[in-house]
């Protein structure tokens, strides 16, 4: 089966490895054939996550730049940072809330305006779907369940050989029964929000 | 019950590489694992210890690496299978016991993992041990992904029992921290006790016994290879003139680029996955076939050199190439596109790698390091050594753990580091060579791992020093394991003695001794001055448990401070202390209150007193 690409990237804390891991799940139980690598170097700290999902046939479980077909950010300026996974047919879905690095507080770097940024990413991929993922996820009830509304808008593309269905299931048998039912509402919202975008 | 116990064989799972492999010890019948932890292996023993609760294997946290595999050694030595498991620079602390221990051989099974790190995501160096197979003449197996680390552990335990020596299960980054689906097999329950029977003369390596016990491992080394040519984990894809030999993720990268470039009919592959000893007649009857032959392997040119001198040896005319500064690198690890690029570029096949966006327009991102968290006890003893030792000439020997963080600035603290304990050893040296004040930081677990000697070592030798113990009551940087010096009753877990880091320097005969606690900072710069000033070796022992690691114990009290209207904008808080939590808006400072724990060091190093308690948070 065709192979398809998907680079996560996330801060530390913001639930990357959580999405990751429903794929993964959600394609075991679906019978397609997944890898995943994370990077997570002193995540706890404040560090960046990076996941890579390769689906289909291939061996490899990380991810070359310029390779990605999907790119999903958690965190604006991280998306940025990682544009050298994607190519001009690269779909991007990000969050827009920023977590501005701590270096932005203590006058070491400038945290990027965020409609050059969107004007960046656009220019560079083939489609750009970007919104507030976090007044999605306080909307759903939990405010961690960001992660949740980005899986949504991911499967929303169709781009993922994975239903919407088969990543609920995932969510409903693999994560902490208390937040089901707010995930599973993230996901939806995070779906409708793709949809219109 | 931990999911790694399932009893279901034939069921498939999603697991990291390093949830596959301590299945696989697991599966095996592992009676007695043993570890020092350390990135990229730790999920490995974190899930072995959580799996021990709910099991008849023996687990331990070891104090270092050498003393876990002398444990696994001595386990193996009594008839039962053993596994001892360290990242890559562990070998290193590990391999006096590791050297000699070929010469003595096992009983039952024993595996030793060593975890590598190509790019160095985690460490300090990216040192690769396969070397160790041929230092130590022992046997060295490597995976290529997660599901096959699973089999290959367990494959290890049969060889390492056939041998009747220790077998070498190595792995890189890209394994221990893939998923990969895995399917479960039968479970061999272990043989928990074994018994040594006593046999001097092959097990007390004197020079007369070491010179028999030698000729056994070079004899052994020569029954592996013939093993290693018939193993399964080294086999051929496909078929052709051209040739690629590889090892470990580069065989996935070099499997991807041979679909990519259509090349399956045309390029055979040698998956070497038993790597040391070589098996010389496999390569030999590989390269015979063959016109072009390249060699795919991060690292160093361990089987590069190998081949060449096999093809040497026959007096083959082929071109062998891996590294090379228009092929592969011995830096860092590789990627898809660079083994595509390479392959095509060494076969003389037309490619165009994908194309990379133009990324010069985009502006400068803000770099986003890891940074010690807020409330980190950390941050506040740093604080204090630095005012203490204000107009003096110093020089601060640091060590490995979250508190290597220290050495950036604002802070500032740590100026040289080389491994797991030397800030001790290496600040005798710095008293001995330089007038300039030395001041070395040092954590709780890393002072058992290896930091004791180098302060007996000061004390006998009477240097002028401060050694600073950063003892925040867990190993953090590793996820939170346990180490001598934890109260294991907190973890609700009997049956352990706790050994305190104060008697142990007292008993030492270290001169001057200072506890502080660093979240009273007036007091403890007044402390640490006098520890500062003392001539000979003092040490500051400052006690204060991981503010994450409370967190998880759940015995972290909230409190978090905010920034009143008293404020005039010193900015001393963020400019001293850099605490994540802090951030600007307006160039006026304020205090995420969902990241304040209220350590409060901000608030008593504030020149108007402005930052106090936040009240009547919602």
């Amino acid at each position: 089966m065709d192979v398809t690409r998907l680079i996560i990237v996330a801060v530390g804390g913001q639930g990357n490895l959580l999405s990751s891991r429903v794929l993964g799940e959600a394609a075991l139980l679906a019978g397609i054939p997944v890898r995943m690598s994370e990077i997570h170097g002193m995540a706890q700290r404040g560090g960046v996550v990076e996941s890579a999902i390769v689906f289909g046939d291939a061996a490899s479980s990380i991810i070359s730049d310029g390779c990605a077909d999907v790119l999903v950010g958690f965190e604006p300026s991280e998306t940025l940072r990682a544009l050298n996974k994607c190519n001009k047919n690269t779909v991007v879905i990000t969050n827009m809330t920023p977590l501005p690095p701590f270096t932005v507080a203590i006058g070491r770097g400038v945290y990027p305006d965020l409609d050059q940024l969107q004007t960046l990413v656009k220019e560079k991929t083939a489609r750009l779907i970007a919104f507030d993922a976090v007044a999605l996820a306080k909307e759903a009830g939990n405010v961690l369940a960001v992660n949740m509304v980005l899986l949504g808008a991911l499967i929303q593309t169709g781009i993922l050989p994975l239903t919407a269905d088969q990543i609920k299931e995932a969510i409903r048998t693999k994560t902490k029964k208390a937040f089901v039912e707010t995930n599973i509402k993230a996901v939806d919202l995070g779906a409708a929000a793709a949809a219109q975008d | 019950m931990h999911k790694l116990l399932t009893d279901q064989p034939g069921e498939k799972m999603l697991l990291l590489g390093n949830e596959a492999i301590a299945r696989g010890a697991f599966e095996a019948g592992v009676a007695v694992a043993a570890t020092y932890p350390g990135t990229p292996s730790s999920e490995i023993s974190l899930n072995l210890f959580q799996m021990s609760h709910e099991s008849d294997f023996y687990f331990e946290y070891s104090t270092n690496e050498k003393v876990s595999l002398e444990v696994a050694a001595a386990a193996a030595n009594s008839g039962v299978r053993s596994f001892c498991m360290m990242k890559h620079v562990g070998m290193n602390v590990a391999a006096d016991a590791f050297m000699t221990l070929a010469y003595l051989g096992v009983k039952g099974g024993m595996v030793i993992l060593s975890a590598d790190d190509p790019f160095m995501f985690s460490s300090q160096n990216e040192q690769d041990n396969r070397y160790y197979g041929k230092f130590g003449g022992l046997p060295l197996v490597e995976p290529s992904s997660v599901a096959e680390s699973k089999e290959m552990v367990k494959y290890a335990f049969e060889l390492s029992e056939k041998l009747q020596e220790p077998v070498i299960f190595r792995t890189t980054t890209r394994i221990n921290h893939s998923n990969g689906i895995v399917e479960l097999g039968s479970i061999t329950p272990p043989k928990t006790k074994g018994y040594i029977k006593k046999d001097p003369m092959n097990q007390v390596p004197v020079p007369a016994v070491s010179r028999n016990l030698h000729v056994k491992l070079l004899k052994n080394l020569k029954l592996a290879e013939e093993i290693a040519a018939q193993s399964e984990y080294n086999f051929i894809d496909g078929d052709g003139e051209l040739g690629i030999i590889c090892n470990g993720v580069s065989y996935g990268y070099a499997k991807d680029a041979l679909k990519d470039l259509k090349l399956e009919d045309k390029v055979k592959i040698l998956r070497i996955g038993f790597s040391n000893p070589l098996p010389a007649s496999l390569i030999k009857d590989f390269l015979k076939g063959c016109t072009k032959v390249l060699i795919i392997e991060e690292g160093e040119p361990f089987m590069e050199e190998a081949v060449k001198a096999f093809a040497f040896e026959e007096k083959m005319e082929l071109t062998i190439k891996g590294k090379d500064e228009t092929l592969f690198s011995r830096l860092y690890e590789f990627d898809p596109v660079m083994v595509t690029k390479n392959i095509a570029a060494f076969f003389d096949i037309a490619y165009t790698p994908p194309e990379v966006p133009d990324l010069s327009n985009v502006p400068e991102i803000p770099q986003r390091p890891p940074n010690l968290c807020a409330g980190c006890s950390h941050r506040a003893s740093f604080y204090i050594v630095k005012q203490a030792a204000q107009g003096m000439d110093t020089i601060c020997p640091t060590d490995i753990g979250c508190y290597t963080l220290g050495f950036l600035p604002p802070l500032s603290m740590g100026d040289f580091l080389i491994c797991m304990g030397a800030s001790a050893g290496a600040s005798c040296g710095f008293s001995a060579a330089t007038d300039q004040k030395v001041i070395a930081f040092i954590g709780d677990s890393t002072f058992f791992h290896s930091g004791i000697a180098g302060l007996v070592n000061a004390v006998f030798n009477n240097h002028n020093l401060t050694l600073v113990i950063l003892d925040n009551g867990t190993t953090a940087m590793t996820g939170h394991q346990p180490n001598p010096g934890v109260e294991m009753e907190k973890l609700g877990m009997e049956g352990y003695n706790r050994i305190s880091i104060k008697s142990v320097v007292e008993a030492l005969g270290v001169p001057k001794i200072t506890v502080i606690k660093p979240f009273k900072v007036k007091k403890s710069i007044k402390a640490v001055k006098e520890a500062l000033e003392f001539k000979g070796v003092s040490v500051i022992i400052s006690e204060e448990v991981c503010t994450l690691y409370a967190k998880s114990l759940k015995t972290l009290k909230v409190r978090p401070f905010h920034i009143t209207d008293k404020c005039k904008n010193h900015k001393t808080c963020i400019n001293e202390l850099a605490c994540p939590a802090f951030f600007l808006k307006n160039d006026r400072v304020h205090i995420e209150p969902d990241l304040c724990v209220g350590c409060a060091v901000c608030a008593q190093i504030c020149p108007e007193n402005a930052i106090l308690p936040l009240k009547n948070r919602e």
